[in-house]
């Protein structure tokens, strides 16, 4: 099961090769979240409207492996913006991926763009 | 440097390290402890939790590196063989030998087996340390292999043995308790206490066999029937033997020191055994002519002894000690204090006793009806800690004493306030922590919450039993400072949620980012005050889950509990649970073509899960075509109204429940609250909608329907208490519209019913003022604002699949219609469920 955390590897900034062009703006929830598929990723994606600022991760949840956290509720924990699977609660942090509430392994996180009215995720492969 | 060395690494073997550690003249001596058992001391009066967890390591009581740490050579599994007193020396196993200037012997006891014929054999168990849990739990998980009807007894009914019959039960195994005494727990309760605690046992599960002597165990190998008389036989699987205990007195034996007709090594008020320099303490130690049982007595004498060695000759150990008990059990509520049976030349009892609620209550109150002398809780024990105190601290008691033990709203009245406890009080017996100590790190500064009171003064640490207490003293000091006890949701808001209803009620506020910027301390917000006040914009403005959807909690979000693989649940409104047959096959067709588990839930309907997320608005489409609508089972809101049948069809029946049970959900349907609401409506007193059980619950009896509110099921399951009686369908309907408003408006985040109204000062009574007598004059408000929301009612579900900017939710992907590849099923009982997690 744990096999599937294989396939998402944090990218930063520098590292990505190809902006992928997921949706439109509109396209999600303000203050909400959403699930883009990338070849045989699932990635949540963040609006964070109040900043308008966006955030990338797994859709993957480490605690039990379950495609969830783009269904979960986001918002800061002391100036860090979180999302918090709608599962069990953990919360993750969007800048790093560190479990904030918790010892899991820290999740992926990616690099999104806006350019007009689209949202764009950065991948290195 | 002196040398002293510690034989046994238990619980009070540890105290005393702890306690010596914490003293200056601790740096003259050097301090070498030895265990037998593998690891370094844990907390045995917890040890049933390492069924639940399996995790020694969360029972440790320090960590190894502590010992290190504080200097202290900590060497585990060698056992110590001899003391050669003249040569002041020891051997261990390992053949070692080690001088001493002080001996401390804290060897503890051993679980007593008595010499029964057959207790040798393979499945019989004693309950003492990790290995003998380690044992059991690998024993009942091979007998359940073979056999999931499998059996195990305990033999004792004592405390411990109603404590290994709990573990029994936790282990999936048909649990029996076996008593040789005509009574259970007969040290601590009386014969009538003792038949209440053995029915509730039994309506939980338990099988109590008593006044049976164990002749032999049946097996060949292993363990197959314990025989009590000649035709009397008890087929079982496993033994727990918890039938006493027997200290570990080989040492104190063997070198001659001076002991206990029936074991134990004798200790004066110092701790002192008959040879100057060897102590003994904890369980091994006879004092009084006593083995003490427990922890508390244990740590004292500890604490004597650390004195006694540094050369403070005038701490000693009290004459007196309290045995008072409370058993942390099964949700079963026993305690025992003082003096728990009573000659009648000595004073009074005073007894209050429900069998049909399970429900005890003695004490003991002198001649002059003056000082309370001991008692005995079974069912209810919320008030032994107030009722110790008053014990210990020799407090006043009411002139009518039964106040002290009748309910609330029965005669009893709320008594004594922690405040005025003398400072000297001990509050946690196990640490020894007074109330002075405590209110005296509020007062200093050093503590400003209770987790700070806790690591300051450690109250709370050991049998957990103060802790109620303690927030109390906690939160009263605080009080009393001035000190705002901090109630703010979140690091975003610092208000509480009763000040952001007001807020939002007279602001008109409609969205969650006005809170948020005009009251809040910045940021985005989090998973803590969305949902809060998304719940309060319903409750006041009669929202939907629709309208802001982002901020709702994670089930609202999508109008759908989400399941252990990311899929959902749906369950449609059933009111009062009458269905017709058209329905009932229209619920059938769509769970059958959408291929979805159903299931009958505890909440009178029926439950389809396993819908992915993009089916959820395309099967309530279906649903809502034949005439269902939202049930809110994932919101904190209505529920369901249970009903039995009433007099429409049963011959008891005194009134339609039924009716009334439909009407009520149709009416409450879809309001929000701080916490979920369920009602329940029976047509007569034999209560087969289990009303008492739900936060509001109408009995019909002669003359109209008795009304009790505040009760749930759940963790923490609570009666609800009778409001009204007698009263017509339209004095329910306005009792209730303005209990639920009046809890909606003032109730914490998350709180149900009943533990709101359990902490509200007054209680029943008070509500009663505010709900009839219009105490407050909010009665009219509140009647508007329940009308309000009742008229403003609209299924949010039918708005959904109305409205596509809602839809836009409901798909796994937004940038692709296929479905989440990792979703797995397995075949289960001619239906499905989701591959277990590993
Ligand atoms: C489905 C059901 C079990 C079943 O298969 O029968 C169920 C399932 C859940 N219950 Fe329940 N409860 C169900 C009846 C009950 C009952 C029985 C009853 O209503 O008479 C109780 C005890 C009565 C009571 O509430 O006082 C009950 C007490 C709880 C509690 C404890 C509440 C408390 O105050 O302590 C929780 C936890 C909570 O709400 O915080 C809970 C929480 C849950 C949750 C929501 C846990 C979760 O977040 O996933 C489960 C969601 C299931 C789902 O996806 O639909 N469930 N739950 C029952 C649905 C009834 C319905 O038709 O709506
Ligand atoms: C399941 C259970 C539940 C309990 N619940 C409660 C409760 O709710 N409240 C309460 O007050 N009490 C409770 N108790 C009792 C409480 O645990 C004991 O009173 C307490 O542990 C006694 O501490 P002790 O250090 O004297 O003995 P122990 O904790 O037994 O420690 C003695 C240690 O010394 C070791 N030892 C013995 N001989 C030697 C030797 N010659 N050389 C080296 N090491 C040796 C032993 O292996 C053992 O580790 C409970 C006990 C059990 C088993
Ligand atoms: S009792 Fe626990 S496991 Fe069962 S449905 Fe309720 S919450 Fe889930
Ligand atoms: S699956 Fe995400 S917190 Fe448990």
């Amino acid at each position: 099961m744990e096999a599937v955390l294989e396939t998402y590897k944090t990218t930063k900034l520098e590292e990505v090769t190809v902006w992928f062009k997921a949706a439109k703006i509109s396209d999600f929830a303000k203050d909400g979240g959403a699930c883009v598929k990338y070849k045989d990723k699932q990635i949540a994606v963040f609006n964070f409207a109040r900043t308008n600022t966006w955030y990338a991760c797994q859709n993957v949840c480490p605690h039990k492996m379950e495609m969830v956290l783009s269904r979960g509720m986001i918002g800061d924990d002391k100036g860090t913006p979180k999302v918090a699977c709608p599962l069990h609660k953990k919360t993750f942090s969007l800048e790093n991926g560190e479990n904030l509430n918790g010892d899991l392994d820290a999740i992926a996180t990616y690099p999104v763009k806006i350019e007009g009215e689209n949202v764009y995720i950065g991948f290195s492969d | 440097m002196k040398q002293i060395i510690v034989v046994g690494n238990g619980m009070v073997g540890y105290k005393f390290c702890e306690k010596f550690v914490a003293k200056a003249e601790a740096k003259d001596f050097k301090v070498t402890v030895f265990g037998e058992e593998p690891r370094p001391a844990y907390d045995r009066v917890h040890l049933s939790e390492y069924f639940e967890n399996q995790d020694a390591k969360a029972l440790e009581m320090a960590p190894r590196e502590w010992y290190e740490e504080n200097g202290i050579e900590l060497i585990t599994s060698e056992l110590v063989t001899d003391i050669h007193r003249d040569s002041k020396t020891i051997t261990t196993v390992k053949d070692r030998e080690f001088s001493y200037d002080y001996l401390v012997l804290a060897t503890g006891s051993s679980a007593f087996v008595p010499p029964i014929k057959g207790v040798e054999k393979e499945g019989v168990f004693v309950y003492r340390t990790i290995e003998d849990l380690e044992g059991m739990l690998a024993y009942a998980a091979k007998l359940k292999e073979t056999n999931p009807g499998a059996k195990a007894a305990v033999l004792g009914g004592g405390l411990l043995g109603l404590e290994a019959g709990k573990a029994v039960m936790d282990m999936g195994l048909e649990p029996h308790i076996v008593e040789f005494a005509n009574k259970l727990m007969p040290r601590q309760l009386d014969s009538r206490s003792s038949q209440v605690l053995k029915l509730k046992l039994e309506s939980i599960g338990l099988n109590i066999h008593l006044s049976k002597a164990t002749n032999q165990i049946l097996g060949n190998k292993a363990i197959t029937a314990m025989e009590f008389g000649e035709d009397d036989v008890l087929d079982v699987d496993m033994l727990i033997i918890s039938a006493g205990i027997r200290p570990r007195d080989e040492l104190g034996k063997t070198c001659g020191l001076e002991m206990g007709v029936r074991g134990g090594i004798v200790v004066d008020n110092k701790m002192q055994t008959s040879d100057e320099n060897i102590y003994a303490i904890g369980e091994i130690a006879l004092y009084n002519q006593m083995i003490y049982g427990l922890v508390a007595p244990g740590y004292d004498m500890a604490g004597v002894a650390v004195d006694q060695i540094i050369g403070e000759a005038e701490s000693l150990m009290p004459e007196e000690i309290d045995m008072s008990t409370k058993l942390k059990l099964i949700g079963v509520d026993v305690a025992s204090f003082g003096e728990p049976f009573m000659p009648a030349s000595k004073g009074h009892s005073i007894i209050f006793e429900n069998k049909t609620q399970h429900l005890y209550k003695r004490i003991n109150v002198s001649l002059d009806g003056k000082s309370l002398l001991g008692g005995i809780l079974v069912g209810d024990a919320s008030d032994y800690s107030m009722l110790h105190q008053i014990y210990l601290n020799g407090m006043k008691i009411p002139e009518d004493p039964a106040q002290l033990i009748l309910p609330a709203g029965e005669g009893g009245a709320s008594f004594g306030d922690v405040m005025d406890l003398p400072d000297e009080a001990q509050i946690c017996s196990c640490e020894s922590v007074t109330k002075g100590q405590i209110c005296g790190v509020i007062e200093s500064g050093e503590a400003t919450d209770l987790g700070d009171v806790v690591s300051c003064t450690k109250a709370g640490t050991g049998c957990g039993g103060c802790k109620p207490m303690v927030a109390d003293l906690t939160n009263a000091t605080l009080k009393s400072l001035g000190i705002e006890v901090k109630e703010g949701v979140c690091e975003h808001f610092e208000l509480s949620r009763q000040d952001l209803y007001k807020i939002i009620q007279v602001k008109g506020y409609t969205a969650f980012n006005e809170v948020l910027d005009n009251h809040g301390t910045g940021g985005h917000g989090c998973e803590l005050c969305k949902p809060l006040v998304a719940s309060l914009l319903a409750s006041i403005n009669a929202d939907t889950a629709n309208k802001e959807y982002a901020i709702q909690d994670s089930n609202d979000r999508f109008m759908a509990n989400i399941q252990r693989n990311g899929t959902y649940s749906i369950v449609p409104r059933v009111p009062g649970g009458e269905i017709t047959p058209d329905k009932l096959i229209a619920l059938g067709q769509i769970a059958k073509k959408y291929d979805l588990y159903t299931k009958v839930t505890g909440g009178v309907r029926i439950d389809l899960f396993g819908a992915t997320l993009s089916q959820l608005p395309i099967i309530w489409k279906e649903l809502i075509d034949h005439g269902f609508e939202s049930g809110h089972a994932y919101g904190k809101s209505l529920r369901t109204v249970k009903t039995c049948v009433g007099s429409t069809w049963c011959r008891y029946g005194m009134d339609e429940s039924v009716s009334f049970g439909i009407e009520l959900e149709n009416r409450y349907r879809g309001i929000r609250a701080p916490h979920k609401i369920k009602g329940g409506v029976s047509g007569c007193i034999r209560e087969c909608a289990e009303a008492r059980g739900k936060d509001f619950g109408l009995i019909a009896v002669e003359g109209g329907w008795n009304l009790y509110l505040g009760g749930n099921g759940g963790a923490t399951p609570r009666h609800a208490e009778l409001f009204a009686e007698q009263i017509d369908n339209e004095t329910v309907i306005k009792y209730i519209d303005r209990y639920l408003m009046f809890y909606m408006r003032t109730a914490k985040p998350l709180q149900r019913t009943a533990a709101w109204q359990e902490r509200l000062e007054g209680g029943i009574d008070y509500l009663r003022e505010v709900i009839i007598d219009d105490k407050l004059g909010i009665v009219a408000d509140l009647d508007e604002e329940m009308q309000t929301l009742v008229n403003k009612f609209e299924c949010e579900w039918t708005q959904a699949v109305n409205d596509p900017e809602a839809m836009k939710r409901f798909s796994h992907f937004v940038n692709s219609e296929e479905e989440d590849d990792n979703l797995v099923f397995v075949p289960m009982r001619d239906q499905k469920m989701p591959q277990q997690w590993n």
